[in-house]
């Protein structure tokens, strides 16, 4: 009956219980919290002693490396720990929870399944995480999904609830709030489903916004709007953020304050002014160290070329593909429905010279790793040229090899892979792993192990480790064994494809200049696909952009980076974000919208 | 964030990155020590395990270890209730002796009924013994033996530890070689299904495509049909003058006519799931062929888990053959199964009179949850990568 009215007093609700508190007011104090994992091998310390304070208006940024216990902190604070980890020791206090605003409540000391604190959860702090398809219910709709949270905090009438879902949605910039309310999370793109959560987690104004990653699974331009978004929400609504990432970058953007842990210790914390440019510890050093590192090219390519081994371009073409293109078609429905045509590459040229790295660079769905599939015929192309020139000069069709003459391509082409869990089987020994290509090439297994041994100790790992098998190395080690495998016939063209994304920022830079002097060495040709536009700043000669199938420009590394040409790679660049707080600049960039494709962007399900 | 980060050997901080760390026991083991790792944690698992084993040695040894032949009759013991074995006798003195034995019965008939009942005689002692002679006989059927683990010292003496049954036959060495047949017809159906579930399932997943269509609607169809009918006018279809290890050949390969399906299934997503991994993969850019990605590369990762499959397929097998001998279409009298012994038990009054004729049911519930465990334990130790 008298909705309207209703959503007003609710939102005056919101307003007043925010309107008494200035920014910078304490929201959550934590102190000394020590949340233990109870293994069979005895006591984990995922959280060691962490004290920090989260201030209304204010953005505290956690950093760390993967295993630091970033989210492990997170979920101490809203008692949400997995089994079998424990809060057991610490304070969490909460100012200003319910209608009193000098009550302080020590959430640590809450029973994790009692009444109290399920009341904080959701209303007075929410959470954001990082992987908006799983933590979104698939069957049920997102209007729904977020009904949920309502019905459970206030006592809202279903037009009311209803009316107020459609008001969030719309602040969160989905188009069409009173048709997107009904539609499920699949028919979201993954910036609108993580949009979705943010909406969720502001349905009952909470005092305290957790967001766990929540622009990792992202694409940069996305990551830029959703930053962007959390911004602006929390200058409306003067919420405390707390946000945890691994990513410098993004930290120098948003933070007011930071606090780096590591191994479950937290061990600096402060104004993120005088982190990044007077950093205490040596691990805060390091941390943004590496992230400065790939913000220019590596010195070691810069000397290389100067020097002029690895030519860096030279006269000869070692790979060229022409008006390649590959389309995907989806088969035909069961009741005759229409088969539906994806072209991954479309119409793409690139030319590759000896000794030259050449980046490829796009964003998810941009169809760079088909293309690199595409280029060693893993993928069948549909149409289009693809020459190699051999040893000796003498250029090969691709497209035309059969089976043995691919056989023998793979020797001197080779692939490096994204996941370095997924690339190794895990029930072969390292030993196997690298002798494998040799092995089938006729090698003896004297000279084979020899060979690998030789390769280990190339790659950074020792003679010794032949024997172990792969889980018993850590992800940067185990992209060193694929890395040692690739070079084990001795080829001369390498192909990476997000070589480097799975690793933590220090180690990227270490393998990527691993692969630089191992171009230096081997007379290596590289094409790196990445999304990384710093990966492919230090590592690259020339750079090939790619949108939605296309290459958009392609051109000098530097050239490309600082003065883009076509209007996407500007967008692309633009919103990139750099690990210099004196240097914010999402709020300068700008959005690319094809042409073609201008009324489809935002809806597009991924 | 994984909590094996944590874990010191899988530090991937700057500073320890590159060490050597310490090589430990984990860093070189197969997964086959993994996985057995891992199976010795699942407790129930291990102890089923152990008498799985012992199930499958009594079935190896069922010569030796029964008291007596399975087809030995004895009128004078028709539905003889199970003896208790005492250790010490009382002697002249009123002290006591230690003499293993059992007692000897007396049988009383009640005059209404006119039905025999035994009564216990506590003054006829039989001693018994261990490794106690008997007439010769071939141990798994070429051993020549006299000697047995247990019985009465005097082989003619009765010795029903669990009874016997409508002829006076000792039931506990009819459950011993009824082990026999009902443990090895698992084995043998598993052994046939196996051979077509990784065959077809394999073609199936690996080649995708019409092949996998044509094996899957296959499949369905076989699953579609009811199968104690099916089993109720194959069996029939045997002709009754067939020698029973013929009957048991055609049995077993009648009930793993079904059974192949679920393992093919099992098979074809293992293959299915597994062809798109990236290990798959660079194996094929280092130039191997099909065949040994297949055999080099696909298949130890999912060995394990057919093997535990085909764990939990035995019971099937064995409940199936129970059922059809039950319903006396499947096993026929000579051969001693544990379905053949309780056709027995079908009748109410026999089992009121006599109600160890349903231990072979207990036999079968052992054996069937003790296979179930156990597959649960392997299933769970199967990839021991998983996160």
């Amino acid at each position: 009956m008298d909705t309207g009215a209703t959503v007003t007093s609710q939102q005056q609700h919101g307003k007043r219980r925010t309107a008494g508190l200035t920014r910078g007011d304490t929201a959550l104090e934590v102190r000394n919290l020590e949340t233990h994992f109870a293994l069979r091998t005895g006591t984990l310390k995922a959280v060691d002693d962490v004290s920090f304070t989260l201030r209304r208006g204010e953005t505290l940024c956690v950093v760390g490396e993967s295993g630091s216990g970033k989210s492990v902190t997170a979920r101490s604070i809203l008692q949400t720990v997995p089994q079998p980890g424990r809060v057991v020791g610490g304070e969490v206090l909460l100012h200003g929870s319910g209608d009193d605003p000098d009550g302080v409540v020590d959430l640590a000391a809450l029973d994790p399944r009692g009444r109290a604190i399920r009341a904080i959860r959701g209303r007075e702090i929410a959470m954001i995480f990082q992987e908006p398809m799983s933590s979104l219910s698939p069957v049920h709709t997102i209007g729904s999904q977020i009904a949920e949270a309502l019905k459970l905090h206030t006592n809202l009438d279903k037009p009311a609830r209803r009316a107020r879902i459609i008001d969030l949605l719309r602040r969160v910039e989905i188009p069409d709030p009173e048709q997107t309310i009904d539609r499920y999370p699949f028919e979201y793109s993954g910036g609108m489903r993580q949009r979705a959560m943010i909406a969720m987690a502001l349905a009952c104004n909470p005092s305290i916004l957790i967001a766990d990653e929540p622009t990792t699974a992202l694409d940069v331009t996305t990551q830029a709007e959703i930053l962007d978004l959390i911004g602006e929400l929390q200058d409306e609504f003067g919420m405390a953020v707390m946000f945890i990432t691994h990513d410098m970058g993004v930290v120098a953007e948003i933070a007011d304050q930071v606090c780096v842990m590591k191994l479950g210790k937290m061990v600096e914390a402060g104004p993120v002014e005088d982190l990044f440019h007077a950093p205490a510890h040596p691990y805060s050093r390091m941390l943004i160290g590496s992230a400065v590192k790939l913000e220019q090219p590596a010195a070691a390519k810069i000397e290389m070329r100067a020097r002029g081994d690895g030519a860096g371009g030279g006269p000869r073409v070692i790979l060229r593909a022409e008006r390649l293109c590959k389309e995907f078609v989806s088969r035909k429905g069961f009741f005759g429905a229409e088969a539906r045509v994806v072209r991954a590459i479309d119409d793409a040229d690139l030319a590759l010279h000896e000794g030259e790295t050449l980046g490829v660079v796009g964003e998810s769905g941009s169809g760079k790793t088909t293309l690199g599939r595409c280029l060693l015929r893993m993928v069948e192309p549909s149409a289009g040229r693809i020459t190699y020139h051999g040893r000796d000069g003498v250029p090969i069709d691709v497209t035309a090899l059969d089976k043995r003459g691919l056989r023998r391509l793979y020797r001197d082409i080779r692939m490096i892979f994204q996941d370095p869990f997924g690339s190794l089987n895990p029930r072969m020994t390292v030993a196997h792993l690298i002798g494998e290509p040799l092995l089938l090439m006729g090698w003896k297994p004297r000279a084979i192990k020899d060979r690998v041994a030789d390769l280990l100790e190339r790659v950074g790992l020792s003679a010794g480790h032949m024997e172990r098998y792969p889980h018993a190395f850590s992800g940067g080690q185990r992209q060193r064994i694929s890395i040692a495998r690739a070079l084990a016939p001795e080829p001369r063209l390498i192909i990476a494809d997000e070589a480097t994304s799975a690793l933590d920022v220090s180690i990227r830079a270490q393998v990527l200049d691993l692969l630089l002097s191992l171009q230096g060495q081997m007379q290596l040709s590289f094409i790196f696909i990445s999304h990384d536009i710093s990966v492919i700043r230090y590592f690259c000669d020339r750079v090939a952009v790619m949108y939605r199938g296309r290459i958009v420009e392609t051109g000098p590394a530097m050239q490309v980076c600082d003065h883009p040409q076509h209007a996407y790679t500007k967008a692309l660049l633009s919103a990139v974000p750099r690990p210099d707080p004196r240097q914010r600049r999402i709020h300068t960039r700008h959005r690319y919208v094809a042409e073609d494709h201008a009324s489809t962007e935002m809806m597009e399900a991924r | 964030m994984t909590l094996t980060h944590h874990t010191p050997d899988d530090a991937d901080t700057p500073g320890q990155a590159e060490q050597t760390p310490a090589v430990s026991r984990a860093d070189v083991a197969s997964q086959w020590q993994l996985m057995w790792w891992r199976f010795k944690r699942h407790r129930l698992a291990m102890i089923s395990a152990i008498i799985v084993l012992l199930i499958y040695l009594v079935a190896v040894f069922a010569e030796f270890l029964a008291p007596a032949p399975p087809g030995q009759t004895s009128t004078r013991h028709t539905y003889a209730p199970p003896q208790g074995i005492n250790l010490f006798v009382a002697d002249a003195e009123g002290g006591w002796r230690f003499l293993p034995h059992v007692n000897g019965y007396q049988v009383e008939i009640d005059p209404v009924a006119i039905r025999r009942t035994f009564v216990v005689d506590p003054d006829a002692v039989i001693p018994i013994g261990l490794f106690v002679r008997s007439e010769p006989y071939l141990l798994m059927g070429f051993i020549p033996m006299e000697r047995r683990l247990i019985g009465p010292v005097d082989p003619g003496d009765p010795f029903y530890l669990l009874g016997a049954d409508r002829l006076g036959r000792d039931m506990l060495s009819r459950i011993i070689h009824g082990a026999r047949v009902s443990m090895s017809i698992g084995l043998v159906g598993v052994a046939v299904s196996l051979l077509l579930g990784v065959l077809l399932g394999g073609l199936s997943g690996y080649y995708g495509g019409r092949i996998d269509d044509i094996i899957q609607r296959v499949i369905e169809f076989l699953k579609a049909i009811p199968t104690i009918p099916l089993w109720m006018g194959l069996a029939a279809a045997i002709p009754r003058d067939w020698a029973p290890l013929t009957v048991y050949f055609v049995i077993t390969v009648l009930i793993s006519l079904i059974g192949w399906t679920s393992l093919a299934r099992e098979v074809r997503g293992r293959f299915l799931s597994m062809k798109t991994e990236d290990f798959v993969a660079a194996a094929r850019l280092d130039g191997a062929g099909e065949l040994r990605i297949i055999m080099r590369h696909m298949a130890p990762s999912f060995i394990s888990h057919i093997i535990a499959t085909l764990t939990l397929a035995i019971p099937a097998m064995i409940l199936a053959e129970t059922a059809l001998s039950f319903l006396g279409i499947g096993l026929r009298p000579p051969v001693v199964s544990w379905g053949v012994l309780l056709q027995e038990a079908q009748n109410v009054r026999s089992v009121s009179t006599a109600p160890w004729l349903l231990i072979p049911g207990l036999a079968v519930v052992v054996s069937v949850l003790s296979l179930n465990f156990l597959g649960d334990g392997l299933r769970d130790a199967a990839d021991p990568y998983a996160h």
